[in-house]
């Protein structure tokens, strides 16, 4: 491929491309995500290059492997175009059957997305999880082949950069991007252009600008879809953030846990290269540009700007002390723009469309979408890019498809592990930066977790300070040392020996660490313990005062009995116990040895008469004595 | 170099451009507790006593006085009852690790001035104490010193700590700058050597 040397050269290619392409004929698309390959998806493929290799229709029929679609959960997923028919679940057994199918113009029913009426769905875009979603950063994924650089300029790719490079100044396009009041989609929603126009005002040579792919939040991974489904989205955005700012070298930090997006976003940095569209005088405007990947060592608190940037010169990634903006001071004290994934991937959008384009999606002070990796007890789970002011509501019951098994909600944490909960009244707070942090949460990168009936929010707190308490550097002492008491008192609690003071002496600690601590990790880590007492504290207070888990989850405060009025001794309970603690015969009514009993859950589930009880805070009533026959028996 | 004015404790305090907080406080005898900082090294920000409230643009916040430069206009206080409050907590937490220290060391002055109870929060945490309150200062006037530590880190979180290195353990000229600068007096007399477990004995979960 020769270099582009002009806008024109890239039209004159895009065209090119387009030209080569026939829109109408069908093209399977194989979802090449982390999840859908480790759920067979690479095995689907190569059978489906088999099949049509087989039956001779190269010619006929497209077959491309893509970025991630969201919907892991149903993976590996299979799309045919142009009718957009999406199946779930394909089995390398299902390739010869779809490939027949396109042939015949058919639709395969029992591969088709059920439904919550248990029909079945067949056009991806009226499935729920998607129709309600607004997906202007994360759509392309499903469409292009992440290794091709072709496939994204043939989409439009690159063309924001021309128009950058060739239409505007770098003011004009800092202006643009403030204009849009794009905010940063990684943790505190700080203004983009506030950050890129302190960088670029900034005394000091060579400027970097940086991605920030480090995403240890765990059960997130919205960044790494986009870095591995769509590499040159990001690149772009960040190609056109170094020209506002000033920048001629940039980094692209990726934890080491993603090998894909590492080894994709390679891939597309040497063909942006071969293409002239990253370098020296990128398509012959003068303006060059160069950017490395850092591995990072994948730690969540490397994700903290200056810990990320300690790593990128060498040194252990732990945070600094920080007064002085790294936009000022940062990759060995230079001006360094360190912006998330997302934010980057934005920037092409905004540059293309225009400003006014962008802020006519969002509420007053969240302009355009954001990605939100949704999980827990929801019926379908997976990113969902919604426009910023959708309620909670609205992605847990239209897109989520409501809580699984027809439970009850309790509560959704968002912001990662140390955001907050938000209990069912602020179910129709619009998700924006702002609303979320009012309910003491956030919005951190798009961790969203739905909690069902079943949660003890106790258990919860404790879980996401155990999380941090690994994470935390150990630097400063009220993170390393809060955080450890905190646990100390949540597994006290949990385990049936809170005491009254304790509610006041987690305050105090939460106070002090969220106003002393060093860096963000510790001054938002109380927030999971700080918003589960705001909205539930009467659960702390029965686990301290009535030694009672109101949600039947801690297993100190639990018990499990066999009610003698419905056993049928049929001996499930009794085969099953793993430890032997289920007494009783074959006529006998069934027992549990409370001494012996680990609290497993194991006959709760295994019971076919909902004769096992799960007790807490009241004494375990009496067995009948032995050699009592079931009621039925009897 | 430029001069910045700010106010500290209702006193106007002229300092120079590049200045700590800390620095400026010291200028007109304000008192600020410190356990981590020493002025022969870069600001580190581990132990947290210095923060101080800081106003500007209206917004009051708190900061590390050893890390936060001085500018026009900055109003700083450096005693209320709340950062009192805070600091006895912070003194609180650094117990738990710490368990004891000797008397007449700097951590034990400040248990004193703020009416810490060491044993609040330390009585709630199964550990072992380690006399250790990880505020590095020995690990960087080490490094300051040799130019290539021979103690260091290991771990993070709560299973940080310092130890030293044995295959540079022969750079060490027992200088005993880490005992001198160490605020609980952890580092004995003999140097830090046979207090100092070793990164091996560390790294095979044998202290
Ligand atoms: C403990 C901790 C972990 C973080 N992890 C990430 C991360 O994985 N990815 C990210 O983009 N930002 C992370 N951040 C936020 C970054 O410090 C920084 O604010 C962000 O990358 C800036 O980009 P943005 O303005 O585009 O959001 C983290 C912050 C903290 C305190
Ligand atoms: S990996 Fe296939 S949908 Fe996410
Ligand atoms: S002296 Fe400032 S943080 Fe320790």
């Amino acid at each position: 491929m020769p270099r582009l040397n002009s806008r024109a050269d890239l039209e004159e290619l895009r065209k090119e491309i387009l030209a080569k392409r026939d829109p109408n004929k069908p093209r399977i698309t194989v979802c090449s995500g982390t999840a859908c390959s480790a759920s067979g998806a690479r095995q689907v493929a190569v059978a489906l290059e088999e099949e049509i290799r087989k039956r001779g229709l190269d010619a006929e029929v497209e077959l491309k492997k893509t970025g991630c679609h969201g919907f892991c959960e149903k993976g590996p997923l299979v799309v045919v175009y142009p009718q957009e028919i999406c199946y779930v679940r394909v089995r390398p057994e299902d390739v010869p059957e779809i490939v027949q199918s396109v042939k015949e113009n058919r639709i395969i029913s029992r591969l088709l997305y059920v439904g919550p009426g248990k029909e079945r769905i067949s056009r991806e875009s009226e499935i729920p999880f998607y129709k309600y979603q607004k997906r202007i950063v994360f759509g392309l994924n499903r469409q292009v082949d992440p290794k091709s650089i072709e496939d994204y300029i043939a989409s439009g790719g690159y063309g924001a950069l021309a128009k950058a490079l060739f239409e505007m100044s770098p003011e004009q396009v800092l202006e643009e991007i403030k204009k849009a009041d794009l905010r940063g989609r990684g943790g505190g929603g700080f203004p983009a252009g506030k950050k890129w126009e302190t960088a670029r005002n900034a005394l000091g040579e060579p400027k970097y600008v940086i991605v920030n792919c480090d995403e240890g939040d765990p059960g997130a991974y919205m960044d790494r879809s986009l870095m591995e489904g769509n590499p040159h989205r990001v690149l772009e955005g960040l190609i056109i953030g170094a020209y506002a700012i000033g920048a001629r070298e940039g980094f692209i930090y990726v934890r080491e846990e993603y090998p894909l997006a590492v080894e994709n976003v390679k891939v597309a940095i040497k063909q942006a290269e071969e293409y002239g569209l990253l370098g020296e005088n990128i398509l012959g405007s003068g303006f060059d540009f160069h950017v490395r990947v850092h591995r990072g060592a994948g730690a969540f608190v490397s994700g903290e700007s200056t810990a990320l940037m300690n790593a990128i010169e060498g040194r252990v990634g732990e945070p600094r002390m920080k007064y002085i903006h790294t936009a000022v001071s940062g990759i060995k004290g230079k001006p360094s723009c360190l912006n998330n994934v997302e934010t980057w991937a934005n920037v092409p959008l905004i540059i293309e469309h225009g400003a006014d384009w962008f802020r006519s999606i969002g509420t007053e002070k969240s302009k355009g979408t954001k990605i939100f990796s949704l999980v827990g007890k929801v019926n379908d789970t997976g990113l969902v890019e919604v426009p910023m002011g959708i309620t909670l509501r609205d992605i847990i019951y239209k897109i989520g498809g409501g809580i699984k098994g027809g439970k009850k909600f309790k509560a959704v944490q968002t912001g990662g592990p140390s955001g907050g909960v938000i209990p069912e009244e602020y179910l129709d707070t619009p998700v924006d930066f702002d609303r979320l942090v009012e309910l003491g949460s956030m919005m951190g990168s798009g961790g969203m977790i739905v909690m069902d009936e079943d949660t003890c929010m106790v258990d919860i707190a404790r879980f996401f300070v155990g999380f941090l308490l690994e994470e935390s550097c150990g630097k400063c002492v009220p993170c390393r040392e809060g955080l450890r008491v905190l646990h100390s008192i949540l597994t006290d609690i949990c385990e049936g020996r809170g005491r009254d003071e304790d509610l006041k002496l987690i305050e105090e600690i939460a106070e002090t660490m969220k106003e002393t601590s060093l860096c963000a990790l510790g001054t938002t880590a109380a927030n999971p313990v700080l918003t589960t007492l705001k909205y539930f504290r009467s659960e702390y207070e029965a686990h301290i005062r009535e030694r009672r888990c109101p949600a039947k989850v801690c297993k100190s405060l639990i018990a499990y009995y066999i009610d003698p009025e419905a056993c049928q001794a049929c001996g499930a309970c009794l085969k099953n116990c793993p430890v032997g603690a289920v007494e009783g015969g074959e006529d006998e009514i069934h027992r549990i040895d409370q001494d012996k009993c680990t609290k497993c859950g194991t006959c709760y589930e295994v019971c076919a008469f909902n004769a096992v009880k799960k007790i807490s805070g009241e004494p375990v009533p009496p067995s009948p004595p032995r050699g009592t026959r079931p009621r039925a028996k009897r | 170099m430029g001069k910045v004015k700010l106010e500290i404790d209702g006193k106007e305090v002229v300092a120079e451009e590049g200045m700590t907080v800390l620095e400026a406080a010291r200028l007109v005898g304000a008192e600020i507790p410190t356990l981590c900082h020493d002025e022969r090294l870069e600001p580190y920000g581990a132990c947290r006593v210095c923060t101080v409230e800081i106003e500007r643009g209206g917004k009051t916040r708190m900061v590390a006085a050893c890390g936060f430069p001085v500018e026009n206009g900055l109003k700083v206080r450096t005693r209320s009852p709340r950062l009192d409050r805070m600091r006895k907590t912070l003194i609180e937490l650094a117990a738990v690790s710490a368990g004891e220290w000797e008397e007449g060391s700097k951590f034990w002055t400040l248990v004193r001035e703020y009416g810490a109870d060491p044993s609040r929060f330390a009585s709630r945490v199964q550990i072992k104490p380690t006399k250790c309150i990880v505020c590095g200062l020995c690990v960087r006037t080490c490094s300051d010193v040799t130019g290539d530590g021979v103690i260091g880190f290991v771990g993070r979180g709560i299973n940080r700590r310092v130890v030293i290195f044995p295959e540079k353990a022969q750079n060490c000229w027992t200088c005993r700058y880490c005992q001198e600068v160490c605020p609980t007096g952890k580092i004995s007399p003999a140097g830090p050597l046979h207090s100092f477990p070793s990164i091996d004995d560390v790294l095979a979960g044998r202290v």
